[in-house]
């Protein structure tokens, strides 16, 4: 089962190798290829709308298909790419990173990539129809009057998905409570993997919020009655807090990880630890905690009045402190430090003032009379893309150039790395610093056009060459990627000379990861082996036989089911023969649960003998 | 290691659903996802309580709401979680018969409540004309209610294929874990009731 | 907005004018300029969060910057291994009480400032205005004038207008960025706030909602002109009689076709309160036509005969039968007749 046999088998063994896959690692990468094209998809989007947007009253695209690219963007971007993307490194990562050999139920994180994937398939087959067009955050009553089917898709599609990344919260939950390896106790967690822990507390109590919210959506549309309908009492405000009590946490469902992610980097490329590790693990959980307590702050024009308004402000206000001691000890760790720079760590040195930047206007933006000017403006659209694309895709790249020879075995190409870096992050403050500015300036977001006599036509222009910078950026990375496939360096088990426990293991790792469970002897235990010790670490058991969970075509089936189910949902309102398509695809769906249930999996084991034959 | 986990009353642990990995997941997992649950529930809760005078003209909660009958069904339900904890004793003194009678029990009450239930819903829509669309005070009784009936229906069709299922094969450190986590998931039913009673009813009733 | 915060303001706007040719954005739309109180507070807000934070940013680049040139990796010590540090409690102190005091600095004003915009204890004596949203055009109704308008709003400078705002159907939202914040037009509950221009002008409005495909062509002016003028303004208004017949030819057969075509059922002219079309009584004198073209006679015609080529999804498409051009423009010319009063956006001064 080592990869050199792997790489033997024909394309279709492969394929059906990862369409039944549970192992963490795999399904790791299915988040990624399944992110990085909703990533590509979502991107092109954002090239539209600024192609649009290159001079005033332009006309490239219509109006009304104008809405659906900015509503695709957001969605995309939020539900399709980031979110997964980061799931993919923590499903990869997390469990190499505690010493565990899977995670807790290999079977449903199987199950939540595939309905994460059929939900952003079933959102994008609306393009064909009619994409929705009320923005990301959907909000009612204009979403109710959404002509066509589109919204139906978003709902639909965001319900599966949904679904998905809540499965997969509980599973990483369960799996860093118990399966960590021996002596990795709580405070000897990397901090990715504390990251993981806390985003993970976030999904599970944000994403119900997001499943009321559409649930309610679905039956006004669909069924005709009136949460959101003020002829009969409804009250669409209502939509709003439910989206935004999920919507604040999914920020930080996204930005923790990054931060996670940065505080990996840094110390392996610093040659130095962690500086206040505890203030660290405290500030996560600080900034997950406020993180809740500050939805408002999305609604302070609404009219909630000015005592909410105050203690929501104060409130949002209050995340910079948290926010603050983690940027500040970013820096102390490099102080001292005997700084690498490569790709990776280029990505995270430009994320401290990008993000820094966007932390900034985040606490402007929540001075509520300084909001009443910034809010739904360019100023706006440039803060969250100064913590979004500032903060987290600079971090899923970062996460891409240090854990890919982890990943794949290989490191990808410097030079071509560090090109993709510098246009994409010229491209970047490019695109959005401007922004700032063009809100201020009376440019609402959302426009479909800006009038000409305006003032905004310099101000529009140079952000979009930003866009064609960032698109450049995003090309050569993938060029990278092939040419890496191709010609890339072959990875030793340790190429950066890192400190964590899946640095202790091969390139790629076999796929019970661990052949004896290994001893933690403290934070960053390769690095106090290789500083104390003779470099590896110790097993906390004799060599024995391994359980391994079974792979399963289940989820995949299941999640089939469901798609069929949701489509034929959508479609039932015009006509009643699509009520075939549900009650097929629940048949399917409920079959296959009812296989899983009735049909017992005990798994299966690695022999000793084989664990023997396969050499370190 | 042994495929067969089949018990006897010398290899029985002290609490089967709780001596393997699998067990220690299941209950774990079972307790966050209830996490999750209880703000799904929180939701729907704060958008019934945002809604439930806007009644557009229609039957309010004084009109429609009669005590004796939602009184019967939390009875039924309590009682019900009530004979999910002998069950779940049985099963940690490995009389397997015993555990599957009163889960037997358990069923038959959560059925007799959610029939009740369906009566409630006939009776309102029938006698009223109060339907899901009939206000944006019915959107949100029916969305919360009908909600928490869902789980019950959900729960009575996974603790019936349990029971079938394991019928002829005994008590496992297998299917220990699964008795367990739906005894977890039963109780949460009924505290989620509890709330509904004394938000919807009693104070649909009072107001 | 005097005193403490005007050096640094001036400052402020010297800088940005140096960065961008273009200045601070078009006057009277832009937010940088203000000419009204709501626009003061947020400015005063904008500007002291603004500073703070670029010293908060100049501090963090400051230690970024030197420890990225001081501790690079040398030449010839690619073996060294820095001092493990855990951390240093007196420093993680420092910077966590310097922010929690920099969030308080700038909370006390926040809170003071939201109270204040919401204050609308001088509501009963002060003029105020209904103003309902509609996709894609704004209704404004003068609280115990008679006085109905849509698209321009005139306001007396000096004094606070308080408008109470109603959707009629999806949510936007009211944003005169040079004179006051924005807030929201929901329909569910009435939304107040008050505008108080310093001087006369014509100010751009913006819908900062999304309300459907022509969310982006939603602009209204906001008029200010002396309290003068404003009272002349508003008694020229209800004299207005609807029946009225123009004087000359082309425009009374206008007049008719405007009857004919069913323009009438959605569009007032006069202080009727149906308000399904924008209220047409001082057309004559709008600043725009359908709040983004400007007012000539021809883009009149345009905008009647083909009203879904220049606002995508508006309701006025298809309500009425098709007409030719010659009757567009008859229409036309009546309508540019509806001059009811000499104080027009000329009067605002610019």
């Amino acid at each position: 089962m080592s990869t050199a046999t792997t790489q033997k088998r024909g394309f279709g063994a492969v394929l059906w190798d990862y369409l039944t896959t549970v192992d963490h690692k795999k399904v790791g990468i299915l988040y990624l290829i399944g992110g990085g094209f909703f990533f590509l998809l979502g991107g092109l989007e954002a090239l539209i709308i600024r192609i649009q947007l290159i001079t005033p009253e332009n006309d490239f695209i219509s109006a009304g298909l104008y809405n659906e690219m900015i509503t695709m963007h957001g969605t995309t971007m939020i539900f399709l790419a980031a979110t997964p993307l980061l799931f993919g490194l923590m499903n990869y990562v997390m469990p190499l990173q505690i010493g565990a050999r899977d995670v807790a139920f290999p079977f449903l994180n199987s199950l939540g990539f595939w309905l994460f994937f059929s939900g952003g398939i079933l959102l994008n087959l609306s393009w064909f129809t009619g994409a929705p067009d009320a923005g990301w955050t959907n909000y009612a009553p204009l979403s109710l009057q959404s002509p066509g089917h589109g919204v139906d898709f978003y709902v639909m599609g965001l319900q599966l998905s949904g679904a998905g990344t809540l499965m997969s919260g509980i599973n990483f939950l369960v799996t860093i409570v118990t399966m960590r390896a021996p002596g990795m106790t709580y405070m000897r967690m990397p901090l990715f993997t504390w990251t993981t822990f806390v985003t993970s507390i976030l999904t599970l109590f944000a994403f119900p919020a997001l499943t009321v919210g559409l649930f309610l959506m679905m039956f006004d549309r669909m069924f005709g009655t009136a949460f959101f309908d003020v002829a009969l009492g409804g009250n669409s405000v209502i939509w709003q807090h439910l989206f935004w009590i999920f919507g604040h946490p999914e920020v930080y469902i996204l930005i923790l990880p990054a931060f996670g992610i940065f505080s990996e980097i840094i110390p392996t490329f610093a040659k130095k630890r962690l500086f206040g590790y505890t203030a660290m693990v405290f500030a996560t959980f600080m900034i997950a905690f406020l993180g809740f307590m500050v939805w408002a702050h999305h609604m302070f024009t609404v009219g909630l009045g000015p005592v909410a308004n105050s203690i929501f402000a104060i409130a949002t206000m209050a995340i910079a402190v948290p926010t603050g001691i983690k940027i500040f000890n970013w820096l102390l760790t490099l102080w001292g430090g005997s700084i690498t720079i490569n790709s990776a760590m280029l990505w995270t040195l430009a994320f401290i003032p990008s993000f820094t930047i966007g932390g900034m206007t985040g606490v402007m933006l929540g001075s509520a009379v300084a909001d009443y000017q910034y809010h739904d403006t360019y100023f706006v659209v440039a803060h969250f893309h100064y913590v979004i694309v500032g903060g987290v895709v600079f971090a899923i790249l970062a996460a891409m150039h240090y854990w890919w020879p982890k990943m794949f075995g290989r490191i990808l190409h410097e030079g071509l790395g560090k090109l993709a870096f510098w246009t994409f992050f010229i491209g970047f403050h490019l695109t959005f610093f401007i922004q700032h500015f063009l809100g201020l300036m009376g440019m609402p977001r959302r426009y479909w056009v800006f009038l000409e006599n305006q003032g905004l036509d310099t101000g529009n222009l140079i952000s979009t060459i930003g866009a064609f910078f960032m698109t450049f950026g995003i090309i050569v990375f993938l060029i990278n990627i092939v040419y890496t496939a191709m010609k890339g360096e072959k990875a030793p088990a340790d190429p950066w000379d890192a400190r964590t426990l899946e640095w202790s293991i091969a390139s790629p790792p076999a796929h019970y990861n661990f052949k004896q469970m290994p001893l933690v002897r403290g934070l960053d235990p390769l690095w106090i082996e290789k500083s104390e010790g003779n470099g590896k670490i110790t097993p906390a058991e004799p060599l024995d036989e391994i359980h391994m969970p079974n792979s399963s075509i289940l989820p995949l089936i299941m999640t089939i089911g469901f798609f069929i189910a949701s489509y034929g949902f959508i479609y039932q309102v015009d006509h009643k023969a699509w009520l075939i398509a549900v009650y097929g695809g629940m048949a399917i769906a409920i079959g296959s649960m009812l296989i899983r249930s009735l049909k017992d999996d005990h798994g299966h084991h690695i022999t000793k003998e084989e664990l023997e034959r396969e050499a370190d | 290691m042994s495929q067969d986990h089949s018990l006897n009353p010398e290899t029985m642990p002290q609490d089967p659903s709780k001596a393997t990995m699998e067990g220690k997941h299941k209950h774990l997992g079972l307790w966050i996802f209830l996490g999750g649950e209880t703000v799904l529930f929180a939701c729907l809760f704060g958008t019934y309580l945002a809604l439930r005078n806007s009644t557009a003209g229609g039957p309010s909660s004084q009109d429609l709401f009669g005590l004796e009958l939602v009184f019967l069904m939390t009875i039924l339900l309590l009682t019900s979680s009530l004979t999910s904890v002998y069950a779940i004793y049985h099963m940690k003194n490995n009389d397997f018969k015993k555990m599957q009678l009163w889960f037997g029990i358990t069923a038959l009450l959560g059925i007799a409540f959610l029939a009740f239930e369906i009566y409630e819903f006939a009776h309102y829509i029938h006698d009223y004309g109060f339907t899901f669309r009939s206000s944006a005070f019915g959107s949100a009784f029916y969305a919360l209610v009908g909600f928490h009936g869902g789980h019950v229906a959900f729960g009575l069709g996974w603790l019936i294929t349990l029971m079938v299922r394991n019928a002829k094969r005994g008590l496992s450190l297998y299917n220990a874990p699964k008795y367990n986590t739906f005894g977890l998931y039963w109780h949460f039913i009924d505290v989620v009731w509890v709330f509904i009673f004394t938000v919807v009813y009693l104070m649909g009733m009072v107001s | 907005m005097k005193g403490w915060m005007g050096k640094s303001k001036a400052l402020f706007l010297f800088t940005m004018l140096a960065l961008f040719l273009a200045g601070c954005g078009k006057e009277n739309l832009t937010a940088l300029e203000p000419k009204g109180y709501g626009a003061d507070k947020s400015m005063e807000l904008i500007l002291l969060t603004t500073i703070i934070m670029v010293g908060v940013f100049l501090v963090v680049m400051l230690i970024y910057v030197i420890a990225l040139i001081r501790f690079r990796k040398k030449k010839g010590k690619e073996d060294f291994i820095p001092k493990q540090v855990e951390g240093n409690h007196k420093l993680e102190t420092i910077w966590t009480v310097i922010p929690i005091i920099l969030v308080l600095i700038i909370s006390v004003p926040t809170v003071i400032a939201t109270f204040d915009l919401a204050d609308d204890t001088q509501a009963s004596e002060s003029i105020s205005v209904e103003v309902t949203g509609n996709q894609y055009w704004w209704h404004f109704s003068y609280d115990g004038e008679e006085v109905v308008t849509s698209q321009d709003l005139y306001i007396p400078t000096g004094e606070r207008v308080y408008l109470n705002m109603l959707s009629s159907d999806v949510i936007h939202s009211f944003w005169v960025p040079s004179i006051s914040g924005k807030m929201d037009v929901n329909p569910e509950n009435v939304n107040t706030m008050y505008l108080e221009a310093h001087e006369e002008g014509v100010y751009w409005g913006k819908c900062a909602e999304l309300c459907g495909p022509s969310h982006s062509l939603m602009d209204f002016k906001v008029i200010a002109v002396s309290p003068e003028e404003y009272d002349q303004w508003v008694s020229d208004m209800q004299s207005v009689d609807p029946e009225a017949v123009p004087e000359d030819a082309v425009a009374q057969e206008g007049q008719e076709l405007f009857e004919a075509n069913s323009c009438v059922a959605c569009h007032a002219i006069g202080s009727s309160p149906a308000a399904t079309g924008p209220n047409l009584t001082n057309f004559g004198d709008r600043s725009t036509i359908a709040g983004i073209l400007e007012p000539t006679k021809e883009n009149l015609v345009d905008w009647i005969m083909d009203p879904e080529s220049i606002k995508p999804g508006n309701k006025m498409t298809g309500a009425y039968p098709s007409i030719s051009e010659e009757e567009a423009d008859r229409i036309a010319e009546y309508l540019m007749q509806l001059k009811p009063s000499e104080i027009t956006p000329e009067s605002a001064g610019n």
